[in-house]
């Protein structure tokens, strides 16, 4: 550059300039090209066999039971009902005779008990909670509570019997409250359980702590009414007891049956369970078999 | 209760009612009918024959060749292999082209070597339960009366072509244990009247109160006892027609007159009994309690030890009968029975239930009198059985019945109102709708123009006995089809769950999550599983149920682990060795020998990890459990419901784990740090003991987490000024505990430390024997300004300080 003169020396440094930007851009577009082919060919190396499996989280379950009265209160939850418990050892009392039943009453045969001393017992049904809400409501209404637990009855096991089962119960208390109304309330409640094509029907029962008595069918839920074996052939499905509360049941527990009516329901879950899942044998659900337990694992 | 449709025909007419529709209607309107029964299970071209001869079979010892007239015009010759086959007997002939019960069809056959036209049925060959045959007739072939007309076929002669009917009946419908309440029933279904059996009684003229008198001594026992004495009876076989309705209800045929009893209590239900009068001694029948002492061999033949509290019938000497459970043998009717006391009586439920549970004896008649037997049923029903002994068994009636009875109950009339009966079932009946429907019921009711209804229940519908009692009667004739649907009205609840409630849901959907599956199990365990884990017992003491039905299921659970290791061993058993298990449930505690008032219900949490955590895959080797695996649960658990500051571990040696491997765990509470389970290894002896590898498992009380949860998050600002990171590694005696280096490390940072992490704990050779080495990760920071490394160093040197100080720290360069 120094040879050349003050007239020359911008021009050939423009040329110059020009030159080795070229040569740059040239380098650095082989270089861009080399580093490109770099990193796809290292990309191809990395490659992997996308159809391995993954490394999921381990994956529990909720038991099959508990899931039903999950979902059970969570509907009745939804419809202003709260959740209330009771003791699963319970007094004679409680168990029966504030429920209607006095000692010596023919209709103790239905339930044969476990009982622990003479005025202790396994409690057989999930009513006795149903007398402690009232008797802590303290004649305050509306009385609205569902009440789920486990409770004990002798029987022998078999495929739809199991000495230790769960029950879900429901007790509602408020000036005007009309066997319409538990319709009402079944019919919302089996077609939020069951599909909303399902309907209800009701048949006259005996229950001592309530009067008037009725069980419940619910359409069959694997032939839709149509009938199939699950159902006899008969398109319905028991599913619940319920009736208007027994005037005897609202003054023990401390209502004026004049001023106040309520209905109450009960179910077995395992029942619904059975019947929601298709299982086919009431033992599995004590025998925690985790092939079982491993079916239930969804959301 | 079994109905018999054919029997049922003689009530109320059932022309056009099929037993289907029959059965449907009952159970919708609640009398659940079970089942229904056709009581010919395919006999067809069955007749009744005549033995004219029976010859030994030629070449065959066991078998005879009869010829019989079975009305068919020819003489047939049949082979028959029955022992009591004979000439001249009236027998059951499946003629050729004949079809059986199981789809048999008869063919013409040889026999070893003759033919046979046709074959001599026995009862179990046309179908019949030969357990409710009388006792001469379940061996063999069926020897008909010689009434029998030759060529009848045997479907009509036994009534074969019946549907029965299979009740289900609730306690309440005691009523339906009779034909007669079945009638009234299907009456108030149909609309259709019922029809009453002729009870007249044509009595002879002595009178029945020369020959015994009685007396009711025990009057809260029985309220009415009626006798009739009947003369001269020729025991005997029950017609056909008898026996075959008998059967059909599910009962075995005796003799005429006891089959009377048994025909009119299922008539009627009202339980009847004949006794020998000729057995009975001193003239006189007495209802009383037993004396002590006494002692009654029953028709069973069971000699019985009676107590004070039990009825008894007794004549002047002894007593005679349990009453209303069973007759005493001694005056049994026999064959040669004679004269016969016969006894309608009304006893009361309570006081047969007793006795009849005491004796583990029950009978029709115990089950129907438990229920109450209808007051005005026990003289007509008296009657009906008298005038049918009459007429069966050709017994002469004395005149009168000789009976002693309480002041009768007074009718009970009940008020219900039009309106109520509209405000309980949500309808809008009119009076003439309601009206009706008592009518149909033969109800009797008066209304007024207000609609109040007074109405007075036939005795019969004992369970009527409140307004609510006659508004269910309305609503199940009215059909609750046709009741609406109705939204419940008033004021709006808002539900939900309790803080507990919402903490097990919270926690099984935390569990399942973290891969675990949760278990349900039972309450009842045996008294070894109930002590096997004493420190997570509280000292309870066992609790026994009165009458288990196994031992292994014999005590209330104390801890919920025993199952759980149950569960284990079930699931190792069908090659599932990896398991990860919880169970939340209640155990149940008392610090009393005999049980006074109700245990303490606990819930709890417990877990059982055995196994690997993850299976070996593609991408990695098996990882199998250990200890901080069970720990980690807990430390999800108690982050999750605000607690992870608040837990304590420490180490602990409870019966049945393993002792090194095992922590107490302590929350803190304002009552101090409280202990709340133990996580641990079970002990490898009780591991080898079930068969289950390495296994660890814990158990919490909820209690303690229920009360102390807390869910109110409160946002802290995040940092604003940047943190100085230091590590640090120091060598410490093996026994050190780390919680207690962090909580000196906590406790010299102060407030410039804003976190300290364990990353890592190594022991090795080149430490010395029993050291380990311990690194930490110390997290410095300042809310409100920058720390300045000189600051950061001079707190970190005590952190050091106090490490050498309290453990004999060496800090690793």
């Amino acid at each position: 550059m120094g040879a050349l003169s003050a007239e020359e020396r911008p021009v050939v440094g423009q040329v110059a300039n020009e030159v080795r930007e070229a040569i740059e851009a040239v380098i650095q577009e082989k270089q861009e090209a080399f580093a490109r082919l770099e990193t796809e060919s290292r990309l191809r190396a990395e490659t992997i066999d996308v159809t391995l499996p993954g490394n999921a989280p381990a994956a529990g379950s909720i038991h099959p039971l508990n899931r039903i009265v999950q979902e059970i209160e969570d509907i009745f939850i939804g419809m202003g009902y709260t959740v209330a418990e009771g003791p699963e050892v319970e007094t004679d009392y409680y168990n029966f005779e504030a429920l209607n039943l006095p000692k010596n009453h023919p209709a103790r045969d239905m339930q044969d008990s476990f009982y622990i001393t003479e005025e202790l017992l396994m409690r057989t049904q999930t009513s006795p909670v149903q007398v402690r809400t009232m008797k802590a409501m303290n004649g305050r209404t509306p009385v609205k509570v569902i009440c789920p637990g486990k409770v004990y009855r002798r029987d022998d096991d078999d495929a739809t019997h199991s000495f230790q089962f769960n029950q879900i119960e429901g007790l509602v208390i408020d000036k005007h409250i009309r066997i319409s109304d538990l319709k009402g309330t079944l019919l919302q409640f089996s077609r939020q359980m069951f599909g909303s094509q399902a309907q209800i029907r009701l048949r006259p029962s005996f229950f001592p702590f309530t009067e008037p008595s009725m069980e419940v069918d619910v359409t069959c839920v694997q032939c839709g009414g149509s009938g199939c074996r699950m159902c006899k052939h008969t398109g319905w499905l028991e599913i619940l007891g319920c009736g208007m509360v027994h005037p005897r049941v609202l003054e023990m527990g401390g209502y004026d049956p004049e001023e106040v009516t309520g209905f109450a329901f009960g179910m077995g879950v395992e029942r619904i369970a059975l019947l929601k899942y298709g299982i086919d044998d009431i033992r599995h659900f004590y025998t925690n078999d985790l092939r079982f337990l491993n079916q239930f694992g969804r959301l | 209760m079994k109905v018999s449709c054919h029997w049922l025909k003689e009530y109320i007419d059932l022309e056009g009612i099929k037993a289907e529709v029959l059965a449907e209607m009952l159970t919708r309107g609640g009398i659940e009918v079970d089942g229904i029964e056709n009581r010919n299970q395919g006999v067809d071209g069955v007749v009744v024959g005549y033995v004219i001869s029976r010859e030994k079979h030629p070449d065959a010892d066991k078998l005879s060749v009869c010829v019989v007239d079975a009305g068919t015009g020819e003489r047939l010759q049949i082979v028959c292999g029955a022992k009591n086959v004979d000439a001249g007997q009236k027998v059951p002939v499946a003629l050729v082209g004949a079809v059986l019960p199981g789809g048999l069809k008869i063919k013409r056959a040889k026999l070893r070597g003759v033919e046979s036209q046709g074959m001599i049925c026995s009862a179990r060959e046309l179908g019949l339960n030969d357990k409710l045959l009388p006792k001469e007739q379940q061996e063999g072939i069926l020897v008909l009366p010689e009434s029998a007309p030759v060529g009848k076929p045997i479907v009509e002669l036994l009534a074969l072509n019946d549907n029965v009917l299979e009740l289900d009946l609730t306690p309440n419908r005691s009523d339906c244990l009779s034909m007669l309440g079945v009638a009234y029933e299907v009456g108030a279904l149909t609309g259709r009247p019922v029809k009453l059996p002729d009870n007249a009684v044509h009595h002879a003229a002595e009178r029945a109160d020369r020959h015994f008198q009685v007396r009711i001594e025990a009057k809260e026992q029985c309220s009415h006892y009626a006798a009739r004495y009947i003369k001269g009876v020729a025991i005997g076989p029950s017609p056909l027609w008898l026996q075959s309705r008998l059967m059909a209800a599910g009962i075995r045929p005796i003799n005429n007159v006891v089959d009377v009893t048994n025909y009119v209590m299922l008539e009627y239900g009202q339980p009847l009994h004949a006794f020998d009068a000729d057995k009975l001694e001193g003239g006189r029948i007495e209802v009383r309690l037993a004396r002590e002492g006494e002692e009654l061999t029953t028709l069973d033949g069971q000699k019985r030890k009676l107590e004070p509290h039990m009825l008894v019938i007794a004549d002047a000497a002894k007593p005679v009968a349990l009453a209303g459970i069973m007759g005493g043998a001694d005056s049994e009717v026999t064959g040669n029975t004679v004269n016969l006391l016969l006894e309608s009586a009304r006893f009361d439920g309570g006081a047969v239930r007793r006795t009849s549970r005491q004796l583990g004896l029950r009978s029709e008649s115990s089950l129907r009198f438990e229920k109450e037997v209808d007051p005005e049923r026990v003289l007509p029903a008296l009657d009906r059985a008298a005038s049918l002994i009459a007429e069966l068994a050709q017994g002469l009636v004395a005149e009168g019945v000789v009976q002693d009875k309480t002041a009768p109950g007074e009718a009970r009339e009940i008020i219900v109102t039009l309106d109520k009966i509209n405000r309980y079932l949500g309808t809008g009946l009119s009076k003439m709708e309601v009206q009706t429907i008592f009518g149909r019921l033969q109800f009797e009711s008066e209304v007024g123009d207000d609609g109040v209804f007074r109405v007075t229940p036939p005795s019969r519908r004992g369970d009527i006995v409140r307004d609510v009692d006659l508004i269910e009667e309305v609503a199940r004739l009215y059909g609750y089809d046709n009741i609406p649907t109705t939204a419940i009205e008033g004021r709006t609840t808002p539900g939900g769950l309790t803080k507990p409630q919402a903490i097990r849901r919270g926690l099984r959907r935390l569990l399942a999550d973290a891969g675990l599956h949760e278990a349900v199990s039972y309450s009842f365990t045996s008294p070894a599983g109930a002590a096997l884990f004493p420190q997570l017992t509280d000292a309870s003491r066992p609790i026994r149920l009165a009458m288990p039905m196994s031992e292994e299921r014999s005590v209330l659970r104390t801890s919920l682990l025993p199952q759980l290791l149950d569960i284990a061993v079930y699931n190792r058993n069908r090659k599932t060795n990896d398991l990860a298990l919880f169970e939340i449930g209640s155990v149940f505690h008392t610090q009393e020998e005999e049980l006074t008032r109700q245990p303490k219900e606990k819930h709890r949490l417990a877990v059982l990890l055995t196994g690997n955590r993850r299976q070996a895959g593609w991408n990695r080797t098996a990882e199998p459990f250990d200890f901080y695996d069970a720990k980690g649960v807990l430390e999800s658990v108690f982050a999750s419901v605000g607690l992870a500051e608040d837990v304590e571990y420490e180490a602990a040696a409870p019966e049945h784990f393993h002792p090194g491997r095992t922590a107490a765990i302590r929350l803190r509470t304002e009552r101090g740090a409280e202990p709340i389970g133990y996580v641990g290894q079970l002990h490898p002896s009780l591991q080898s003991e079930y068969g289950l590898a390495d296994t660890y498992v814990l158990e919490i009380d909820l209690e303690p987490v229920y009360e102390r949860a807390d869910f109110n998050i409160r946002y802290r600002q995040l940092p604003r000024y940047p943190a100085s990171e230091r590590d640090l590694a120091v060598v410490v005696d093996r026994g050190v505990e780390t919680a207690r280096l962090t909580a000196a490390v906590r406790e010299a940072g102060g407030d410039l430390l804003e976190s300290v992490r364990l990353f890592d704990v190594y022991t090795g050779e080149k430490l010395g024997e029993g050291k380990k080495s311990v690194a930490l990760a110390l997290v410095y920071r300042h809310p409100e300004r920058t720390l300045t490394d000189e600051e950061v160093a001079e707190r970190h040197a005590a952190v050091v300080k106090k490490l050498e100080q309290s453990f004999s720290a060496e800090l690793r360069k």
